[in-house]
This record gives C-alpha cells, structure tokens and sequence, in this order.
C-alpha cells in the first residue's frame, strides 16, 4: 500500500470512482494553480470494490464544492485543518453551474457568442439532469 | 422566452386584453404613440415580422429593424449583446428572431428594453403559441375539457412541443397524436404527460380518430424527413385533411394551422367554416397587440 503523509489544511476527496480523479483534478481546476495534490488511484476498497482517492492541500475557502457535485455527489469531502478532519462535507446538487462544462448544441447560442459564459441548470434532481440555460439541451455526461 | 414564462393567470389577463383589442379596436389605436417597436430578424420571417409590424402599427407606434443577418451588424461579427445594448437606445421593445437558440434570452440579458423571443431556432416560437391559446379560448370560450388532435410532424415541429407544453396546464385535455412511427412526438414529451396523467393516444391514421377530436392542429409532412419515397408515398394521404376526412368530423370541431400549409389542408375545405386557421393568423396579431402593451405596461382600456 502506497503511503501519501497527511496534510495541513485542505480536503481529502474519497470514495471517487476507479479512474475518476484525473477527470474531477481537471474540472476543479487544479492543474491550473500550484496546490500540492496527491492523486492515489484503484485503491482497494470494501465498499466499492476499487476507488481514487484525491488529496489537495489548499485553503478551505479555496474548493468549488458545487462543481464536485456535479461531477459525482456520492465523494466523500473530508475537511482537514490542522492534521485533523474537522469536518465531513455533503454534497448537494447545485441549481447552477457556470463555466465548467460547454453546451455541444451546435445551434446554441453559445456556440458564436463571444464571452458568453456556458450556464448549465438543474432541470431534474431525481436524475440529475442539467440543461442548457440558453437552448435548454441536456447535458450529455457521456460526452 | 418560453409561453410558459407567464403564469395561467397572466395568460388570462393577456388574452382578455387580446379579446378586448378585438372589438373595440379604435380604442387602441393610439395606444403606443410614440413608442418604437424593433423587429430584429437575424433570420427571414416574413410572415411573424408583419405580424409584429402590424400589431404595433395599429396601436399608433412606429417599427424599425432588420429583417435578414445580412443587412445587419451581425454580418460583421458583432455580438447578440452589443446589438441589443444598440437597439435598447433606438426603441422602446424589441422583437427578436435568431437562428441560434437562446439568443433572445442573451440579448433579454443585457437589454434595458423588453425583448421578446420571436422564434429561435428549432427552441421555442412563444407567440406562435400564445397564437393557438387564444384562437381555441376565443372560439371555444374555454382552454380545457377538450380533445386535440395534433396531425403530421410531431417530431420535429416546435410549434406543436410548444402547444403541447404549454396545454399541459389546463385541466380535462386529452390529445391524441397522428403521425407516422418516423415522425413521433419525442419520448420526453410522452414523459411528462404520463408522469402528470394526462391521456394521450398515438395513431397513425388520422380517419380512424377524427370523430373524436374537438380540434385538429393540422403541421406539414415534409418529404425528406422519410428514409424512403416509398414510406412517404404510402403515408402521405393519411396526413391531407380533404373534404372526405371532414365529413366525419365533429359539426365543431376546428381546424388549426401554423401555416404556411402547403398541401396538407385540401383548397376546398378553406370555405367550411370550421377550417379557423385564417382567423388564427388575425389572433396572431391581437395576441401580439395584448404582449406589447403588457410588456410596455399600458395601463389604460381593461387592467392587465
């Protein structure tokens, strides 16, 4: 087993999907500043089999949990400070996501508009489906 | 944006208004002096342009505007937002017609005016349904407790997904849906109306439920949309509505059209009077009458 040391403040993202973190380290912008990130990948784990664990030292503040969400509202967010978890954080929908994911409707508005910010709403919570703000198309998470 | 952006309730208001703009005519005909309507059609239509045109000449108001991208700014690259930001300074309320879906709702955005979504691409096409809301209320006296047949395209027409959604709201309807298996009204909509329980039936023939319908909304079967001549020669008579088909009909029943039709709707049955799609395109210009006054917020005649 693989033996990553603790961190001082920031999240531990646990239980992500086998081969997910690459994906979630993207979206959260992370290849995009200068936190440490330990990305431990196909973790054995007795409840899902194998799993990706994230760490990230960063301030607390400094995470879009919303966007994790998104992605995958079943990871765990532990809240570390001082070495210790201070919190477990749920994750809960959220009713808009801005800038994160494009809409692929080659005949959205988004598609020539420039600057236009690619908006994504909560159209059905029970199957998590998001639809464009401008054409209304669903978001595909195939794709 | 979308019909459903007024409650029922505002939906009644705007029809009262629409219904008393029909006969007491004279009483609005100054009803927008001095104030401009914009018509901003990035993609030709003629015929909702006029009909917006119209609405707002005979209120006493003037137009401006532009009727295909070509002779806009748009062919110069300019943005949905910095046209709109321009147009705000020139009229008082605009219409907007785009090819890009959900552009009224960017320029609805930055605008210091009230813009209104004239069609947008294959999305939504709210006046056109606000149209067939009033024409059945106005001759029917009621929306609700009837059957509509809707007949033809139903996959690809947005006018019907419009209707559809927006007759959801009222209670007692039951639509029955005439259409080849190609051209099927999409699984989200049959969705919805089996999560809210409301009846529906899909046939194909529209002679087998005609007897039944309280309306028919009669849309276009375009060749191309089949995968073969052969299916298309084989279906295309169940989709013409002639004088045989009408006599079955119910006495009332009616005939509603978005138009423009091309041969779907047999010449002949113009002269029976329950074919309404000509008085239909008339509501189109009361209806457009009733939002550019409420969304201008005149308060003189009835309240709205």
């Amino acid at each position: 087993m693989l033996n990553v040391g603790r961190i001082q403040e920031g999240f531990v993202l646990d239980h992500i999907k086998a081969g997910q973190s690459l994906n979630i380290y993207h979206m959260l912008k992370l290849d995009k500043g200068e936190s440490t990130v330990a990305m431990i990948m196909y973790v054995p784990s007795t409840k899902m089999g194998k799993k990706d664990i994230l760490k990230v030292e960063c301030s607390i503040s400094d995470l879009n949990l919303d966007v994790l969400a998104f992605i995958d509202h079943t990871i765990t967010v532990n809240v570390i400070k001082g070495e210790e978890i201070v919190a477990k954080k749920a994750l809960i929908l959220p009713e808009e996501i801005t800038g994160i994911i494009n809409c692929k409707n080659p005949r959205c508005i988004t598609s020539i508009e420039q600057s236009l910010p690619h908006v994504f709403v909560l159209a059905d919570k029970d199957a998590q489906v998001y639809r464009c703000k401008y054409c209304e198309e669903k978001y595909d998470r195939r794709s | 944006m979308s019909p459903l952006d007024f409650s029922v309730e505002e939906l009644e208001n705007l029809f009262d208004l629409a219904n008393d703009i029909e006969v007491n005519q004279d009483k609005y005909q100054d009803a927008c002096a001095g104030k401009i309507l914009a018509t901003c059609f990035y993609e030709p239509s003629t015929r909702t342009r006029l009909s917006f045109e119209s609405a707002m000449l005979r209120m006493g108001g003037s137009v401006l505007g532009f009727s295909d991208a070509g002779s806009s700014s748009a062919s110069k690259g300019e943005s949905v937002s910095d046209t709109i930001r321009m147009i705000s300074c020139y009229a008082n309320i605009c219409a907007m017609r785009h090819h890009k879906e959900g552009a009224p709702m960017v320029a609805a955005g930055k605008s210091s005016i009230p813009v209104i979504n004239a069609g947008d691409g294959g999305h939504q096409h709210p006046t056109q349904t606000l149209t067939d809301l009033l024409t059945i209320r106005s001759l029917k006296g009621r929306l609700g407790n009837f059957t509509i047949g809707l007949c033809g395209d139903l996959k690809f027409g947005r006018t019907v997904h419009s209707l559809i959604h927006a007759l959801e709201r009222y209670a007692g309807i039951k639509f029955i849906f005439i259409s080849p298996e190609e051209l099927r009204v999409p699984d989200y909509i049959t969705d919805s109306l089996k999560n809210k329980k409301i009846p529906f039936e899909e046939v194909i023939r529209l002679d087998d439920v005609i007897s039944q319908l309280d309306f028919l909304y009669m849309t276009r079967v375009q060749k191309e949309r089949f995968f073969n001549e052969e299916d298309y020669v084989r279906l295309k008579d169940f989709y013409i509505l002639d004088k045989a088909k009408m006599s079955n009909a119910k006495a009332d029943m009616l005939v509603l059209h978005p138009l423009p039709r091309v041969n779907e709707i047999a010449v002949d049955i113009d002269e029976d009077p329950r074919a309404a799609y000509f008085r239909q395109v008339q509501y189109g210009v009361y209806v457009r009458m009733a939002l550019i006054l409420t969304l201008l917020e005149y308060t003189g005649g009835i309240k709205c």
